[in-house]
């Protein structure tokens, strides 16, 4: 049992990336009763366009610690500049369809992506290695945490209490919650709601870039088909959380991230069960 | 003078089903107008397609002499027109208090917003009490207090307030209508959708019956309250 301090924090940390992602999911859904398939996506091209900015525009060498906050910057850009496009030109003319329409868009958007950035990001076809933090983990008792999972655990609850405090506190964010809570009533109070459903969706992107920044730090890799499994699990935890509501994403993400880490380390401990690799269990 | 509110033969649809079929009449500034009828008559459809919610088909709508029926719902508040949609339609889930902030989302004048939230709770003390508890907690007749506090707190020229005393106790009902009575008197404009012919009449200076997306009668409150067809019809008289 010496590892279970660690497999903890690992879940943690791993929670952390999905309920990042999982707030976009609870988001959208929230407001516009989608769940957009394609958000995984958004994750992925956030991840991009990060790796754009430290592989192509910032000068050979840089080092990470000066790269990230730009590329978190380039990554958000890219990913705001993604949903807000989806959304205006896959979704919003879909408004009033029925909803099975828009749930088949979305499905469409999340492989149109996948196939735009397999087709024209260069070396994309295989894996693309992002760059990494150097040196080894510090210590804290028996945990270990990487170089690459500080900017996750800083990055991870500022989000959050960015998201509360601009839901609960700001004119905008009352005028999201009300229009969550009755569209038709929002417009009567004079909330352009088409705007606060565009916020909605840039808000959820910001949130998948930051996790496709700390996912591309924590494995070292990224691939045109990171949004899939990340994405799939971001919306097990939005749905563990309670889609619509933000802090439920969250939470969700951690319970989900703890259940997948301690999984595959322990399943093989139960009788019958040793024949089953670890690893084997952690995307049930 | 041009009245605050002109409608002229308007026509609403959903899909190929006409709900209103070509209507006509106006609000004159200071005026309580009724329209009354019973259930599916067109009187919230006409309601929904003032305040936005609903695109016409046909006619005109015009406020303070500017065309009305191409605007946005969100635009639509700030020209004036303020809506109390049937059914309350509070946000559940949000406090009293943000629910009346949000009657005054695009006022800027923080002091006279300040002030309007006290005047809504001397209004209705209920709502001051419990100003930090969600609304959806509120009983219906609460509820109906706070979606027309919420109204008025875009100091609207043009209340409409649709179907307040809608499954509300018969003391509350009173209430409630006593307090459109109140607003009258203040001088708000007020368009009022109602079941209760006998309590809108009683009020209004002006009513309209519809029946199936048309008027088929109008009148002074007075008039129609008295008038034979009316009472057989509406206020349940032999």
């Amino acid at each position: 049992m010496h590892e279970l301090p660690q497999q903890l924090v690992n879940g943690l940390l791993l929670g952390s990336m999905y309920g990042l992602i999982a707030v976009g999911y609870t988001m959208v859904y929230g407001i516009i009763k989608l769940i957009n398939f394609a958000h995984g996506e958004i994750f992925m091209t956030g991840a991009f366009g990060a790796l754009t900015i430290y592989t192509y525009i910032l000068p050979n060498g840089t080092s990470l610690w000066i790269a990230l906050p730009l590329m978190i910057i380039g990554g958000m850009i890219v990913s705001i500049a993604v949903a807000v496009i989806t959304e205006r030109f896959a979704y919003r003319p879909l408004r009033n369809a029925p909803r099975l329409a828009p749930l088949i868009t979305a499905i469409g958007v999340s492989l149109t992506l996948q196939q735009l950035v397999w087709a024209f990001y260069p070396g994309a076809k295989k894996e693309r290695l992002f760059p990494q933090f150097g040196g080894s983990g510090f210590h804290l008792g028996a945990v270990t945490i990487q170089p690459a999972d500080i900017f996750l655990i800083v990055a991870a609850p500022l989000s959050m209490v960015f998201l509360a405090t601009f839901v609960m506190r700001t004119r905008t964010g009352r005028a999201m919650q009300a229009t969550a809570q009755d569209p038709d009533t929002a417009r009567l109070m004079g909330i352009d709601t088409e705007r606060i459903i565009v916020i909605a969706f840039a808000i959820g992107a910001a949130f998948a870039a930051i996790a496709g920044v700390s996912h591309g730090l924590r494995y070292g890799q990224v691939d045109f088909r990171m949004g899939f499994i990340a994405g799939l699990k971001a919306f097990t935890a939005a749905v563990l959380g309670g889609i619509g509501n933000i802090y439920g994403a969250m939470l969700g993400g951690l319970v989900l991230g703890v259940a997948e880490s301690l999984a595959a380390t322990y399943i093989q401990h139960i009788p019958g069960m040793s024949h089953f690799g670890g690893g084997a269990w952690q995307d049930v | 003078m041009t009245a605050l509110l002109e409608v002229e033969d308007l026509r609403v649809a959903y899909g190929r089903i006409e709900a209103v079929k070509g209507i006509s009449f106006s609000v004159e500034a200071g005026q309580v107008v009724t329209l009354i009828g019973i259930n599916g008559a067109g009187k919230t459809t006409t309601l929904r397609t003032l305040s936005g919610l609903l695109k016409p088909v046909g006619g005109h709508i015009r406020f303070k002499g500017k065309p009305l029926d191409k605007v946005p719902a969100h635009k639509i508040v700030e020209l004036g027109l303020a809506h109390s949609p049937e059914g309350r339609h509070i946000f559940p889930r949000m406090t009293i208090e943000d629910n009346l902030r949000l009657g005054a989302y695009l006022r800027k004048d923080h002091e006279g917003i300040e002030k309007d939230v006290q005047h809504a709770y001397e209004r209705f003390p209920i709502l001051g009490e419990r100003r930090k508890q969600a609304a959806g907690t509120l009983s219906g007749g609460e509820q109906q207090m706070l979606a027309m506090g919420r109204a008025l707190m875009s100091r609207p020229e043009l209340l409409m307030l649709d179907e307040p005393s809608m499954g509300l106790s018969p003391i509350m009902m009173q209430k409630i209508m006593d307090t459109v009575a109140e607003l009258k008197a203040q001088g708000t404009t007020i368009l009022l959708v109602e079941q209760n012919a006998q309590a809108a009449l009683a009020l209004a200076d002006h009513g309209h019956v519809m029946e199936v997306g048309r008027i088929v009668l109008s009148g002074t409150g007075q008039d129609l309250l008295h008038d034979e067809s009316v009472r057989k019809a509406y206020l349940g008289e032999d």
